[in-house]
């Protein structure tokens, strides 16, 4: 079987996966890293994002062969190493922006990337086009809408900080 | 200590490990030696079931075994049980046909299962699945309730003639026909209620363990309710007793209804790995959830309203085609019947009301309860007749309600649908609605959007809902085969920090932070040092599930009677322990206290005496500081309110935006009102993807047509406005915390605030009606073939 070489959230790990193993299923199954969820066999919902060195990817879309050399992030490496909760996860909880707590992981990464990538700022509409990609069937979106929107100014001062 | 008891938005104790991806889903369960199982289903709507060979799959890579509806035949393995029985006009009961775990000589929808693949890998399993060859022959398949009920349509059943599963009724039909009869005006509307996937983002997944060497079988499964899943499967199944049986459901992500069922695949896996002694596990991909997971709503309905000469309403009639599917899931047959029909007076004093309703069988997904499950199809159809009635007698929508309201005064409130009402203020929650909306100034509004080229319409919703299920003894006597009460188990530790074991489930709801406030509000004990544990059978005595928004209602009201159970106790051991009478002690904020002294014991003081028990009323009282208590309610809660959608219409691509809403809800007493208000935006998020987007669509011959993400049009964040909630609080008189329930009003009272703002906003096309979904493409083939009656001004 094949080999791939990959570093997630700091570690580095070299695993034998199958030509057509996903990185979700690599990440889940091989590494028992269970925060990236899978909801859906078409791409649609989101639930798998992660950090495919530094950008969001659905990791159900992605062969774990794909991967090979690369640094993901996945939702269990994204608090400090002292557990300290990232600024997106602590608005998600300030603002009550999860419910079951299934999309939550792939939503988090998502955002997360939504506003690295948003360095000028995130109006409403840009947040909920910037979703397009992530369903979640319990809030609304209401609450995270407003989570991202809080968490903006957190993580660009924070970077400005730096 | 922070103020973290009833009435505080304290944060939640569960988010912590959903923000870590620490959440532990049963599909993050893995078992020492588990296999993997593929369900390979019917691609038929509707076929005989001719020779199945697993030969080939049996002898493919991986697998350790094939087995068909004919191994768990062989093996005495029942059929899926319904848990409600209704009985027809004429006294006799429905027809209630066999649903095999697996289908043995037919299938009746696509997505039935035929044969299961247990394997070493998932991909080795439904690599084999792929090698069973079935031999089918295709018989015609009815999919919508007219084609199933049409004079010579197939029969899903052989024994169940016309298709009819029942033929139901309620009201009093003379009456009624009287009332119409003189009525100045009658007003009628032909609706249909859309069937909607609840599509939860966890996929369905079970996993079954057998221990050799004790005989005891564990399942672990997402499910609402593992103690009903226990019984059923249990007694009716697989024939395991209670004591062999564990069920486990751990954190489920999201139910919405879809998880209250015993589905095949917890049979099977559960089966399975008694017969190959080994872990089996089923994870659901999405493709099966929407082939597999009950459907919901999946209404005809022909309703008139008749009324005086002043607007008010006489006499409701109303007859409704309900499509249960294929076969009967859990609770449907109560669905279209007690939890719809009952519900026809909504908030109006209509005095008398009739309803007739056919169930009928077809070839499609099994339809169940979905997020208010009846409930919504009672509001829409009446909030929907409302909005006509105002047009057709020329009165204006809010003078309309208000006239035929129930008074506030008028509580406690019996309907003609058997509903006695016990709380309510309807002019208070439309008040505060309209204000919030801002109402008055919403012409301003239409005139801004007209100019721009948008048609923007108001609509307005006010609703009842029935929850806090149920009285056992009442839901007995109308055809429920189980109780419909709650437990909680409540331990004191030694050191005085507090576990609840309740038998409610939380997927979603926020349980562990909401029924943690009720013991720091009652015991005084700091919110950290209360853990709730919820969703196992193995922990906790007894429970029902978390479903019709009865978790705090009953469950709650199960934990307060264990606490006073507790302070009970705790007054004799103070009393003991500071040498009073138990009649001298006062119990609060955590403090056992000698009345007209300062002498006092804190709770934790009371529990190590009752662990300790050195000096300890030891002849008169047990030791230790652990409750249970069971709670039958007394009657159902009625959280209602207003909802008022405003929308603008694109002329040139239909699309409809919905670009304000607001709810204002009677929920009864709020615990955690952050907790409230996401409940409410996540119903209102459903209703308005039942009112604009999803539809669960099936082609004549019974093909799903809408099978996947790619198709089925969910609700995504570019789709919403954000929500405004607000609150107008009467009290439930008949439980202590006063409370009704949230978790289904959004679902219920939005969507024909919608449809109603819709219509509103295409008044000038002469539109009396839309059915959901008002699709961009029904909107725009309107406003393309409709002439704007105001057009020439």
């Amino acid at each position: 079987m094949p080999q791939v070489a990959l570093t997630v959230n700091g570690k580095q790990h070299t695993v034998e996966v199958e030509g057509r193993t996903l990185l979700v299923e690599l990440l889940r199954e091989k590494l028992g890293l269970t925060g990236t969820h899978v909801g859906c066999d078409t791409s649609q919902c989101g639930a798998c994002v992660v950090h495919v060195d530094g950008v969001s990817a659905k990791s159900c879309t992605m062969l774990a062969l794909q991967a090979d050399g690369t640094n993901v992030l996945t939702i269990e490496g994204l608090a400090a190493a002292d557990g300290t909760l990232h600024p997106m996860q602590e608005m998600f909880r300030e603002h009550h922006a999860l419910q079951c707590g299934f999309c939550t992981p792939g939503m988090v990464m998502s955002a997360v990337d939504l506003v690295n990538s948003h360095p000028q700022g995130l109006t409403e509409k840009q947040i909920r086009e910037g979703l397009e990609g992530n369903l979640c069937r319990c809030t609304g979106y209401h609450n995270i809408v407003k989570a991202i929107a809080a968490a903006w100014p957190l993580m660009h001062q924070k970077a400005a900080a730096e | 200590m922070p103020f973290e008891g009833i009435g505080a938005a304290v944060r939640r104790k569960e988010d912590a490990r959903f923000l870590s991806g620490r959440g532990n889903y049963t599909d993050d369960i893995n078992r020492p030696g588990q296999l993997h199982a593929f369900v390979r289903r019917s691609d038929r709507p509707h076929a005989r079931i001719g020779r199945i060979d697993t030969e080939q799959a049996a002898k493919a890579p991986g697998v350790v075994a094939v087995f068909t509806g004919a191994d768990m035949a062989a093996d005495n393995v029942g059929g899926l049980p319904c848990g409600w029985q209704i009985h027809n006009k004429d006294g006799s009961p429905m027809k209630e046909p066999p649903h095999p775990v697996i289908a043995v000589d037919k299938v009746r929808h696509v997505g039935d299962p035929v044969a299961v693949v247990v394997a070493e890998t998932k991909q080795a399993a439904k690599d084999a699945a792929e090698l069973i060859e079935i031999d089918y022959q295709e018989l015609p398949a009815v999919a919508s309730v007219r084609d199933a009920i049409a004079p010579g349509a197939s029969l899903v059943h052989d024994d169940a003639p016309g298709n009819i599963c029942y033929d139901w009724h309620i009201g009093d039909k003379a009456l009624v026909d009287a009332a119409f009869a003189k009525a100045a005006k009658v007003v009628k509307l032909e609706l249909t209620n859309n069937r909607l996937i609840p599509n939860a983002m966890e996929p369905r997944a079970a996993v079954g363990d057998f221990d050799p060497h004790g005989g005891d079988f564990t399942l672990y499964t997402t499910s609402q309710n593992p103690h009903v899943i226990r019984l059923l499967m249990g007694a009716f199944v697989l024939h395991i007793p209670e004591n062999k049986l564990r069920v486990v459901a751990p954190d489920v992500g999201g139910g919405f209804g879809s998880k209250i069922y015993h589905y095949a695949e917890e049979a099977i896996v559960t089966w399975a790995a008694g017969k190959v002694r080994r872990p089996v596990k089923w994870t659901a991909e999405r493709n099966e959830s929407f082939m597999s997971d009950a459907h919901g709503r999946d209404h005809d309905t022909m309703a008139e309203m008749a009324l005086d000469a002043d607007g008010n309403f006489l006499a409701l009639r109303v007859s409704t085609l309900a499509n249960m599917g294929g076969y009967l899931s859990t609770f449907a047959p109560c669905i279209p019947t007690y939890l719809y029909a009952t519900l026809l007076a909504g908030v109006y004093k209509t005095p008398v009301i009739y309803c007739e309703v056919k169930a009928v069988f077809t070839n499609t997904v099994p339809v169940d309860a979905y997020r208010g499950a009846g409930r919504p199809e009672a509001t829409f159809l009446l909030e929907r007749l409302v909005d006509a009635c105002a047009r057709d007698t020329g009165m204006d929508r809010v003078a309309i309600r208000r006239k035929n309201f129930i008074p506030a005064d008028a509580f406690p409130y019996q309907t003609p649908v058997a509903l006695q009402y016990d709380s309510g203020d309807y002019q208070a929650t439309l008040d505060a609605c309209l204000k919030a909306a801002d109402y008055a100034g919403f012409e301003a509004r239409r005139a801004a959007a007209a100019a721009k080229g948008k048609l923007r319409g108001i609509g307005i919703s006010t609703y009842l809902e029935a929850c806090g299920i149920a009285p056992s003894a009442v839901v007995g006597s109308l055809g429920a085969r189980a109780g419909l009460y709650e437990v909680a188990n409540i331990k004191v530790h030694p050191t005085g920090s507090v576990s609840v074991y309740t038998g409610t489930h939380s997927h979603g709801q926020g349980h562990e932070t909401t029924l943690a406030q009720l013991v720091t509000d009652q015991l005084g004990v700091p919110f950290d040092q209360v853990e709730v544990v919820h969703g196992d059978t193995g922990k906790i005595p007894f429970g029902m599930g978390t479903y019709g928004s009865r978790s705090l209602a009953v469950g709650g009201t199960a934990m307060v009677k264990a606490m006073d159970k507790i302070i009970a106790k705790g007054k004799k051991i103070a009393a003991h322990l500071m040498e009073a009478s138990v009649e001298d002690i006062e119990f609060k904020d955590g403090q056992f206290s000698v009345a007209g002294t300062d002498k006092s014991k804190t709770l934790t003081d009371i529990s190590l005496a009752a662990y300790v028990p050195h000096n300890y009323p030891i002849e008169e009282l047990e030791p230790g500081l652990d409750e249970t208590a069971f709670y039958d309610p007394k009657n159902f809660t009625f959280p209602g309110g207003c909802h008022v959608a405003e929308v603008e219409i694109d002329k040139d691509t239909g699309v409809a935006e919905v670009v304000n809403f607001v709810a204002v809800d009677d929920v009864g007493r709020v615990i955690n009102p952050m907790i409230v208000e996401g409940q409410v935006q996540g119903g209102v998020a459903q209703g308005i993807g039942q009112a604009l987007l999803e539809n669960a669509v099936y082609d004549e011959g019974g093909q799903l047509l809408s099978g996947s993400f790619m198709d089925y049009s969910m609700p995504r964040a570019n789709d919403l406005p954000m929500i405004k909630v607000g609150t107008e609080t009467t009290l439930c008189t008949h439980n202590p915390l006063g409370v009704k329930g949230c978790g289904e009003v959004g679902a219920i009272g939005s969507p024909p605030a919608v449809i109603n703002a819709v219509i509103d906003a295409l008044k000038d096309y002469g539109v009396r009606h839309i059915d959901m979904p008002a699709s961009p493409q029904k909107l725009w083939s309107i406003i393309r073939s409709g002439t704007p009656r105001m057009a020439a001004e």
